[in-house]
């Protein structure tokens, strides 16, 4: 039920709670509302839940986790 | 998509497989609290990855299976009125009341229907003024702030024809009523992503402390299961109680504050009952009185306690992280999500219904 899935903004309109936006989910584009992430811009990838934006996503920190990764399996292969 | 295959990559979740085990001395029981964690671990085969001493064991963090029969008695109640346009979340549809469930009511000529999301019921009230349009507003701090607009936008647009049947839960009031409880077997948790989203970080360090358990923030693929999984066995192993957050490209520290603002506008903290965990202090959300005329309890009467039935369903076990699935006698044969006895196998999240659609024929081979 906490299902959220993330999509890229297309465009936005509207301002307060009814900032709505056009967001891609791989293909399928639906209208999000977009007024709990203000700071969401055109091409940023927003996480939605139930119509609503939740988060913005921090692209900094999704690479850390690969960059995680990556050291993971330096150590793996030195083991 | 991006965001989200990268996180399903084979060779990153060997390689965090492989770290995991290295890290693993002693046996460990890790909680993942979310219902949809439980799901992808059950859907990509996460547990059979890890070590032998690592077990999962499955929390209650499934809002349809947590809400009360009161609740779904009221829905149904409601929805066979013929005034009303009674709208929810799909997965509501199957949950047992003591008489019988919302698809029934719908066979019988109720005016039921699913929604993508609670602003979607809002503009189905403007467009039926002469009809009662009840939203039936369960979930967890996630669904929250979306339940908060919706009863936002009704109230400063004047849709007086649109009322919440409220059944919000609160995620911490359950892991300490989980981690309280003598039969434990919890020694750390994966905290659900999405409500960390909305609520920020600030709960589980103090949870942490108290009950000496690391809580994890943890995402909902397989690389971010595997990864928080991984930092829960090391903070385990070295013995360190803390929150640690390991879902940061969507939670931030204070979570989102615009959404927190309008939640705390319309909802207040309230005393819920859990199926399965019964009432839980401060454990829910209820409509403050400036918003009590949204109410459908009030509309339509209050949602009242019924005698349960007796049943073999050990769903309450399941839900505290006592018992496995597996451990119930009626699993697969008498209860299957066709005929479903209980919760935890209607709901895709419940864990019996994980077990049952991924692992049937592990279950058969072992019999
Ligand atoms: S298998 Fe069915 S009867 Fe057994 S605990 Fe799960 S839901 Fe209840």
């Amino acid at each position: 039920m906490c299902l959220a899935v993330p999509g890229c903004i297309l465009s936005t309109s509207g301002e307060d709670f009814s900032r709505m936006g056009r967001v891609d989910f791989g293909g399928i584009v639906r209208q999000i509302n977009l007024a709990f992430t203000p700071e969401a811009r055109v091409g940023d990838y927003v996480l939605v839940h139930v119509g609503v934006a939740i988060a913005t996503i921090d692209e900094a920190e999704a690479e850390r986790v690969f960059a995680a990764l990556e050291s993971l399996g330096e150590a793996g292969g030195a083991a | 998509m991006k965001h989200v295959d990268e996180y399903r990559d084979a060779e990153a979740v060997a390689r965090l497989a492989g770290a995991i085990a290295a890290a693993t001395t002693r046996p460990w029981t890790i909680m993942e609290i979310c219902g949809g964690q439980t799901h992808a671990i059950m859907r990509f085969g996460l547990d059979q990855l890890l070590p032998r001493e690592i077990t999962l064991v499955h929390g209650p963090g499934c809002p349809v299976c947590v809400t009360p029969e009161a609740y779904i008695d009221k829905a149904l109640e409601i929805a066979a009125m013929p005034s009303v346009i009674f709208c929810s979340f799909g997965d509501m549809l199957r949950v047992p009341g003591a008489r019988g469930d919302l698809l029934g009511v719908k066979a019988r000529g109720g005016d039921i229907r699913i929604v993508y999301s609670p602003l979607d019921a809002v503009e189905i009230a403007r467009a039926n003024p002469g009809r009662e349009v009840v939203f039936f507003a369960v979930g967890f701090e996630t669904t929250a702030p979306a339940n908060a607009m919706a009863a936002h936008k009704a109230r400063s647009e004047g849709v007086k024809n649109f009322s919440l049947l409220v059944s919000q839960v609160l995620v911490p009031p359950a892991m300490e009523a989980l981690l309280s409880a003598p039969d434990t077997r919890v020694q750390g948790f994966l905290a659900a992503g999405h409500v960390c989203t909305i609520m920020g970080t600030e709960a589980y360090g103090p949870i942490a402390a108290r009950y000496r358990v690391p809580v994890v923030i943890t995402g909902f693929e397989p690389v971010d299961i595997l990864a928080g999984i991984l930092a829960c066995v090391q903070a385990l192993e070295e013995d360190r109680h803390e929150a640690i957050n390991m879902y940061a490209r969507m939670v931030r520290p204070e979570g989102n504050l615009p959404a927190r603002t309008l939640i705390d506008e319309v909802f207040e903290i309230a005393d819920r009952e859990w199926r399965g965990l019964g009432v839980l202090p401060s454990s829910g959300l209820a409509l403050r009185p400036a918003y009590s005329a949204l109410d459908a309890e009030r509309r339509f009467g209050a949602a009242e306690n019924a005698a349960t039935a007796p049943s073999i369903c050990i769903s309450g076990d399941i839900l505290r992280g006592v018992c496995s699935p597996l451990q119930c006698p009626a699993f697969g044969g008498a209860c299957t999500p066709e005929h479903p006895l209980g919760v935890t196998m209607v709901s895709s999240e419940g864990a019996c219904a994980a077990y049952y659609r991924y692992r049937g024929a592990t279950r058969l081979a072992g019999d």
